[in-house]
């Protein structure tokens, strides 16, 4: 491939606990091109979410070279948006606030982009409400209009639909899809959920755990808008589905996700 | 689809004229039981005056104008002295808070002084700032000061760490860390120990001025004590539980609009 966006290689990520050392991630390598929109999918415990800390800046301690734009990942950062499980707003803060967060509301130019963002987001209406007020998916919805106001180079979404009901689920991820296409921001999503990969992902990344590794890559080359009912849909589905089988690591291990 | 707000809120609460209604049965079946028991001498007017005695002693205080003069030095005090412990309190409290190294030096000191009675320092407080203002308005200082140090203090540990990733992940520099996050996330704790610092500071005053004064609601109490003039007594003891009720209130009043984005449980 060419020059890609952001470039992993030979990652690897070990935790020392008490019981022992845990390999999370193990010679991982991955090219992301820019405008690109990659779902990582893999069974808890695989280090996805470690992946994708790593990515943000958030995790450090690894070995292998993580680089954005050629340029080797120090901390994080606004370049780098990150969508956590929760929405993780600031509960003090209205809507329109949480989205402006530490830039100034009274600033003209933050003002219109947070109004652009709230319409993008469709959230008209509900700028002075508190995230109190607000149901899952609008408050995660809020989460993503925040991390776009900064211009990020990649957004990074950790199983942000995780908890939503199926319904809203399959709402936020048009709206994404909506966004991806409007911004054309670089998306890394990680996500349990093998339909919303296959329906979100130009590529679709499965991971295994123990040590956390890449299985395999398969590129999902249906148009969008997909419809999950089309036997194209579920063929890729199938494909996916059977990477898993191979490991015999369908049923979920218990615990948290690293 | 999700294009509604919740409104997280009951709707059979109790009208503000019931709330009302509700807090003043006690004190009224008080007030009647002890005027009726006075009234028919079953106890000593002496010792517990009627209500309608005290109420005649007030406002024969109130027309001599000594209530009010009192009423404005004690007020001055209580309030300057709450505004110089709870001002340093807060202060400190968010910089031991915020920085460990600062902790280490400090706090050991801070809850060595806090042990400290207030009572043990009078004679010494005496001793250095006179009897004049200065000693009470120190003295009421010392005890505002550790209920928003210690609440502030811990508002600011136990701010969500979940909260502080995304202040990274955001970009926050330090000083929006403070501002933007670690402040407002330590509001509930801070007003809690202004609350708990205004009460304190009443306290005080009465502790002050009633050993040392010549002014003040507490030195008209100490004053008539001495020539056994209870109903006096009683209208500055009445005094200060209203003044501690309306400082509450008021603190209340500005905790509500500034932790209107709280969704707790409201009894």
């Amino acid at each position: 491939m060419g020059d890609a966006m952001l470039a992993i290689s030979n990652l690897n990520k070990r935790f020392d606990t008490a019981a022992g050392h845990v390999q999370a991630l193990y010679n991982v390598d991955l090219q992301v091109q820019e405008g690109e929109f990659v779902t990582v999918i893999g069974p808890s415990g695989c280090g996805k979410s470690t992946l994708l800390r790593i990515v943000a800046g958030l995790d450090s301690g690894y070995t292998g070279s993580v680089t954005l734009e050629g340029v080797q990942i120090g901390g994080p950062g606004i370049d780098k948006g990150f969508i956590f499980q929760e929405h993780r707003l600031f509960p003090w803060l209205t809507v329109e606030k949480n989205i402006a967060s530490d830039l100034p509301l009274g600033n003209k130019e933050v003002r219109q982009k947070v109004d652009e963002l709230i319409e993008l987001v469709k959230l008209k209406g509900f700028e002075k409400s508190y995230p109190r007020e607000l149901s899952g998916g609008m408050a995660q919805r809020v989460a993503i209009a925040r991390a776009l106001l900064r211009n990020p180079k990649i957004l990074l979404l950790d199983e942000p639909f995780g908890a939503l009901d199926a319904f809203t689920r399959a709402h936020m991820q048009t709206v994404l899809l909506d966004i991806w296409r409007t911004n054309q921001t670089t998306m890394i999503f990680v996500t349990h959920d093998i339909d919303e990969a296959v329906f979100l992902g130009n590529r679709v990344v499965i991971l295994e755990p123990r040590p956390g590794k890449i299985r395999n890559i398969i590129p999902i080359d249906l148009p969008y808008p997909r419809k999950k009912t089309t036997t194209s849909f579920q063929e890729l589905r199938l494909k996916v589905l059977n990477q898993f089988e191979k490991v015999d690591e369908l049923e979920l291990t218990d615990g948290a996700g690293i | 689809m999700t294009n509604q707000a919740v409104v997280v809120r009951g709707s059979s609460r109790p009208g503000k004229a019931a709330t009302i209604g509700l807090g003043m049965i006690l004190p009224a079946s008080v007030l009647i039981l002890w005027q009726t028991l006075g009234h028919y001498g079953i106890i000593s007017e002496l010792l517990f005056p009627t209500p309608y005695t005290i109420a005649e002693s007030f406002i024969t205080l109130a027309i001599a104008g000594d209530l009010w003069t009192n009423f404005r030095i004690s007020a001055a005090r209580a309030l300057l002295g709450f505004l110089l412990g709870g001002g340093l309190g807060l202060l400190l409290g968010i910089v031991v808070g915020l920085f460990r190294r600062s902790e280490k030096l400090l706090d050991p000191s801070i809850q060595m002084i806090r042990m400290i009675p207030s009572l043990a320092v009078i004679p010494l407080f005496i001793l250095w700032f006179g009897i004049g203002e200065e000693s009470k308005v120190l003295l009421i200082a010392k005890g505002a000061f550790f209920p928003i140090y210690i609440n502030t203090f811990m508002g600011i540990r136990n701010v969500d760490n979940k909260l502080f990733e995304v202040a990274r992940v955001l970009g926050f520099s330090r000083m929006k860390q403070i501002i933007r996050l670690v402040l407002p996330a330590a509001v509930p704790n801070i007003m809690l120990g202004v609350r708990l610092s205004l009460g304190l500071s009443w306290l005080g005053l009465v502790v002050a001025e009633l050993i040392a004064s010549s002014s003040g609601i507490g030195y008209m109490i100490s004053d008539a004590r001495q020539f056994a003039d209870t109903p006096v007594v009683f209208v500055g003891i009445i005094i200060f539980a209203i003044a501690g009720l309306l400082s509450d209130s008021v603190v209340r009043l500005i905790e509500r609009r500034l932790l209107r984005w709280k969704d707790s449980y409201q009894g």
